[in-house]
């Protein structure tokens, strides 16, 4: 549809004779925001029908970063897949590997001894605050601080250095994997994740000083792209943005999975769910809180960590791995779907076996590709400048809309 | 509400616009007439007892053995609550609409839940079901002049895409590795 | 695979301009000479070069002065006589003692021309230009690191990476001059320059001291206001002749932020004005000779308030953060400058920072004592010592006060742009029309009432004096603590002391 109006329609067109009439209406201009633009995180590509600076409407186009997950998932074993789900949400791939490991085992009945269930925990909690830290540096970024950018990749730093430990890699970890997790923790990882935590939680209130509680970035974020609750789950929210909206649903309390009910944590929501400390100027639903829910659950994850290292000591070194998930096969005819919580909303897997070690269908619901798609809905009758500001604490990664 | 009590209470109300209840397995669900379905979806949505008003996916599947296509809807009802507690998941469940090969169509859902916009969308760009009444029914992740429909099993990739190769260098038909 | 045309290998090689060649052909020639030398000296060539430069710019002084006192006709030169005669030399000779001026008069005959002498003085400007823009990126660049707990440049030049501007100076040189297709081509190469030069002239009314000026202007203040706008229309042009959405965008962002931050700008600039009453530059600057407290920016609240209105005000005309609108890479990619790449882009930046190094020298001479020290000079006059002369700013020191002066102020504006974001274009014009405008108005206005009922001497006057006063001296303070307790505290934004890395956490290790 915009893409005909795009090509009918010359840039930067003059109407002459309107001109010569003295008609002072103005030409409205399509722009395309993407698919290379440093706001877009990627390769999202937003065409904006602009008059001056405001936005009439801002469509987005996805696909660019399209390789066929899906398709992959039914040649492959699922042992053999679960780097591929490194590759969808590449910011928090423990959370990925973990979302279809869990569907794989919740398909063949498969049950994960104690202390991987804990080792998962905690690396999915880690990924949870690296991911936040980019999404609030980036954040930052986006609304012309660059600052904060590399503060929170300089704590990124120490927690990849803990995943390197751990499991060599630094960004695609393919760690958790059905059955448990790959290898057991590194020597000295329960102190120096500790090491970590405590180094770490002052710091979020240096993040807060910096740009949360920023004068300029309240103004620019605030009573900007406002969603309502109901517009929120209408539209298929999830995660930090559904929460930002006031509700308090997160999928590791709501349905749980991997063990969450034993933790004690909150879950932080946008206002009146209330910290003290709010700026004015803030509404429910808008992008500061879309951000600031995000610096709420660091602090949570931080708790959950804690609670998950008290418990490692209760278990035995080296049960990290189920039995009898070798060769698995898929139970023909049986199907799953599964959400987990991921940093950016619910991941969900749809695994249909046949009978065979190879899944005969495998969905991914992406929570960016949910939560994306509102774009078109929030983005009307705001300024160029909100577009960075609303899809910036929309906060997708574009492998995993585009899968 | 169990899964058992949402069948029997669907059953109740549309009689025979249900086909089939399955309830074994993780993953219950009944099969929907796909003409009766929008009505079924705003029953779903709106009743009471029900209010399943978050739409959490839609997983197409081809059932080439059957000849049919079908498309999975995973519904899941948030409470729209606004006290301190974290909420608790009421009820999920899902329905499964099935619709033939050769002429796939299933009317749209697009106006009972706004998020069906892209998922159903995604469906028809990578298993090409023709969502009626859909507002806005282009390709979403594949380029707009691509031929066929990805995720159907019968697929055959191409060989080229605008002098792109689509075939590896030992000339294997599809990336099965 | 073989038969997929890949564009940018079926391209013929880029064609460097002439210019470029040159320096390619050149630093390839002299890499081997330059490498070790640049490699092991570069500590004491940076400080050679910059004891050379300040000894080289005195020594020019001193010929001027000496060919004016002992070679020129000491008579005043008829009109329209541009060549001066070396009567005084035939003078010398026809008596048989020759002075030692009299034989230095041949070779530094040309010096008494004085279109010879705007040369010199034209390429003293350029070179300070030159040198403030190089020092400017490599400092922001350092100031940027340190706030943001990495090092900066550490390469280029050994000692911190000293040469890091001219490096990259080379580099974009050395690149392709790209000229968009669409683009209106001659606009398009014209633009940069456009605003280059605007920024260059404001330097040759710009004084550095009572008698360093190139052009010491009665209009001195106009001239460089009038230059830094004439500057926007170069960036107005770059945005159009680029034919691109983004550059329209910015441009027109710039146009409208240059057009609202203009009024409160010049206002502001207005007060101190009126309390000398001169457009003179060097007459207001000398005006200030008596010590801290008679720095305008502390002779009356108001115009302490003038001076901090004007101060944001230019940081929006230099579009500085957090009014980096025209550029807002989040935003409109690159603003204005999207399109441009290598020398042109280069010119640019050399502009905006020559540009910021004018606008704070414009507060720091209307404002802040220009050259002068916060001493007052009576006391140096008094005292014959030299060192006391030199501290107050009376011989040569003058320059280095206005310069180290404007240099803080520039260091206020990097901190600004490496701590806020920025800020939407409504906020911005906001904040312009509905906030400053006023704002500098009624103290144009209130300023007017003061310097016509409160006389030097009255107890308000002294009142107010001592409350502006006090509130500089709270704010420089301020400054100067909260600089201070990030400088003490840098340790923090590392990372913890005793971190075990990775790589020692492995397995085996």
């Amino acid at each position: 549809m915009t893409d005909t109006i795009l090509e009918s329609k010359p840039d930067l067109l003059v109407d002459y004779d309107r001109a010569e009439q003295g008609d002072l209406d103005t030409e409205e201009l399509l722009i395309n925001m993407g698919p290379q633009h440093p706001a877009t995180h990627g390769v999202l590509r937003v065409v904006l029908r602009v008059d001056g600076e405001m936005v009439l409407e801002a469509v987005p186009h996805i696909g660019y970063l399209h390789r066929c997950a899906e398709k992959i998932g039914e040649s492959l074993e699922p042992y053999q897949y679960i780097p591929y789900t490194d590759r969808l949400d590449y910011v928090s791939a423990m959370n990925q590997n973990h979302a279809f490991a869990l569907a794989i085992e919740r398909l063949c009945g498969i049950e994960v001894p104690g202390r991987a269930s804990l080792i998962r925990v905690i690396f999915l909690e880690l990924n949870r605050i690296a991911s936040h830290l980019v999404t609030v540096g980036a954040y930052g970024l986006d609304m012309g601080a660059f600052t904060p950018f590399l503060y929170v990749f300089r704590e990124r730093e120490m927690i990849l250095d803990l995943f390197e430990a751990t499991c060599g890699a630094r960004l695609t970890y393919s760690y958790i994997t059905p059955g448990g997790v790959r290898e057991d923790l590194a020597d000295g990882f329960v102190d120096s994740c500790r090491e970590f935590l405590d180094y770490f939680e002052p710091k979020i209130d240096d993040y807060n000083d910096l740009l949360s509680f920023n004068q300029i970035f309240v103004k620019r974020t605030g009573k900007v792209g406002v969603i309502p609750a109901r517009d929120a789950i209408a539209y298929g929210l999830t995660g930090p943005c559904l929460r930002a909206s006031g509700v308090r649903w997160d999928v590791r309390r709501a349905i749980p999975y991997e063990g969450y009910e034993r933790f004690d944590f909150d879950i932080p929501i946008g206002l009146p769910g209330g910290t003290g400390n709010i700026p004015p100027g803030v509404v429910v639903g808008d992008s500061w809180c879309r951000y600031y829910v995000r610096v709420l659950e660091m602090r949570q994850s931080v708790r959950i960590i804690r609670q998950a290292l008290d418990m490692l000591a209760d278990t035995t070194p080296g049960e990290i791995m189920a039995k009898k998930v070798k060769n698995l096969k898929l139970p023909a005819g049986c199907e799953v779907y599964l959400e987990t919580d991921n940093p950016r909303g619910s991941m969900g897997f749809y695994v249909q076996g046949d009978g065979t070690t190879v899944p005969s269908r495998v969905k991914a619901r992406g929570p960016s590709f949910s939560n994306l798609c509102i774009t078109t809905h929030v983005c009307r009758n705001v300024l160029i400048a909100d577009i960075p500001a609303i899809v910036g604490s929309i906060d997708m990664v574009m492998g995993e809309v585009d899968r | 509400m169990t899964p058992e009590e949402i069948s029997n209470l669907l059953r109740r109300t549309f009689g025979d616009a249900i086909e089939e209840v399955v309830l074994a397995g993780a993953h219950p669900y009944v099969v929907v007439q796909a003409d009766r379905w929008p009505e079924v979806a705003q029953f779903l949505r709106r009743d009471r007892r029900l209010k399943f008003n978050l739409l959490r996916c839609i997983s197409s599947l081809d059932l080439l053995p059957d000849d049919k296509l079908a498309a999975v809807y995973d519904l899941c009802a948030v409470p729209e609550a606004t006290d301190d507690k974290p909420l608790v998941c009421p009820h999920e469940f899902a329905v499964r609409v099935v619709t033939n090969r050769g002429n796939p169509h299933i009317p749209s859902v697009a106006d009972v839940w706004e998020t069906a916009n892209w998922h159903e969308r995604e469906a028809y760009d990578l298993m090409g079901i023709v969502f009626d009444n859909h507002p806005d029914l282009r390709r979403i992740l594949c380029p707009d002049d691509w031929q066929g429909h990805p995720l159907r099993k019968d697929y055959v990739f191409p060989k080229e895409y605008h002098g792109i190769p689509g075939t590896t260098e030992h000339e294997l038909p599809s990336p099965r590795h | 695979m073989s038969d997929i045309s890949v564009p940018w290998r079926d391209r013929e090689k880029p064609r460097l301009n002439p210019v470029a060649r040159l320096v390619v052909v050149i630093a390839k020639l002299t890499r081997a000479v330059w490498t070790p030398i640049l490699a092991h000296f570069a500590g004491f060539l940076l400080l050679g070069a910059i004891v050379g430069s300040i000894l080289l710019v005195w020594a020019v002084y001193g010929i001027f002065n000496y060919v004016d006192a002992h070679v020129m006709d000491v008579h005043e030169p008829a009109a329209g006589d541009r060549f001066v005669r070396v009567a005084p030399f035939q003078e010398a000779l026809a008596a048989s003692e020759v002075p030692l001026g009299a034989v230095l008069a041949y070779p530094l005959w040309v010096l008494q021309c004085p279109f010879i002498r705007d040369v010199f003085g034209l390429c003293g400007v350029f070179g300070v230009i030159c040198l403030v823009a190089m020092f400017a990126i490599w400092w922001e660049r350092k100031v940027a690191g340190h706030i943001q707990s990495r090092c900066g440049p550490m390469r280029v030049g050994r000692w911190h990476g000293w040469a890091q501007s001219m490096a990259d100076g080379l580099k974009l040189v050395c690149k392709e001059d790209l000229v968009p297709r669409s683009a209106d081509r001659a606009l398009f190469l014209a633009a940069p320059y456009l605003t280059f030069i605007p920024a260059v002239l404001a330097f040759v009314a710009l004084p550095f001291g009572t008698y360093w000026v190139f052009r010491n202007l009665d209009v001195g203040l106009v001239f460089i206001l009038a230059m830094l706008g004439v500057e926007v229309v170069g960036v107005i042009i770059a945005g159009w002749a680029s034919n691109s959405k983004w550059t329209v965008l910015g441009a027109m962002r710039e146009a409208c932020q240059m057009v609202s931050y203009e009024i409160p700008m010049g206002m502001a600039l207005l007060v101190p004005i009126m309390c000398v009453g001169s457009l003179n530059l060097v007459t207001v600057g000398d005006s200030q000779s008596g010590g801290w407290h008679t720095w305008l920016a502390f002779r009356s609240p108001f115009t302490l308030c003038a001076c901090l209105t004007y101060f944001i005000a230019a940081l929006a005309s230099c579009k500085r953060a957090p009014f980096d609108l025209p550029e807002g890479e989040s935003e409109l990619v690159g603003g204005f400058h999207t399109e441009y790449s290598g020398w042109r882009w280069c010119l640019f930046f050399f502009a905006e920072y020559a540009a910021m190094f004018v606008v704070c020298g414009l507060a720091t001479i209307l404002f802040l004592g220009g050259w002068h020290s916060p001493l007052p000079s009576s006391w140096a006059l008094e005292s014959n010592a030299i060192w006391a002369k030199a501290v107050n700013g009376l011989l040569f020191a003058g320059p280095l006060w206005f310069i180290g002066k404007c240099m803080c102020l520039m260091y206020v504006q990097l901190w600004f742009r490496w701590t806020l974001p920025r800020i939407r274009i409504d906020q911005v014009l906001h904040a312009c029309v509905q906030f400053m405008l006023p704002l500098v108005m009624l103290v144009l206005l209130a300023n007017t009432f003061w310097e016509l009922y409160v006389v030097p001497g009255d107890v308000l006057f002294i009142v107010g004096n001592v409350a502006a006063s006090i509130v500089g001296l709270v704010l420089t303070l301020g400054f100067v603590v909260i600089a201070g307790y990030g400088w003490w505290n840098r340790r923090r934004l590392v990372q913890p002391q005793g971190w075990t890395y990775a790589v020692d956490l492995l397995k085996g290790s």
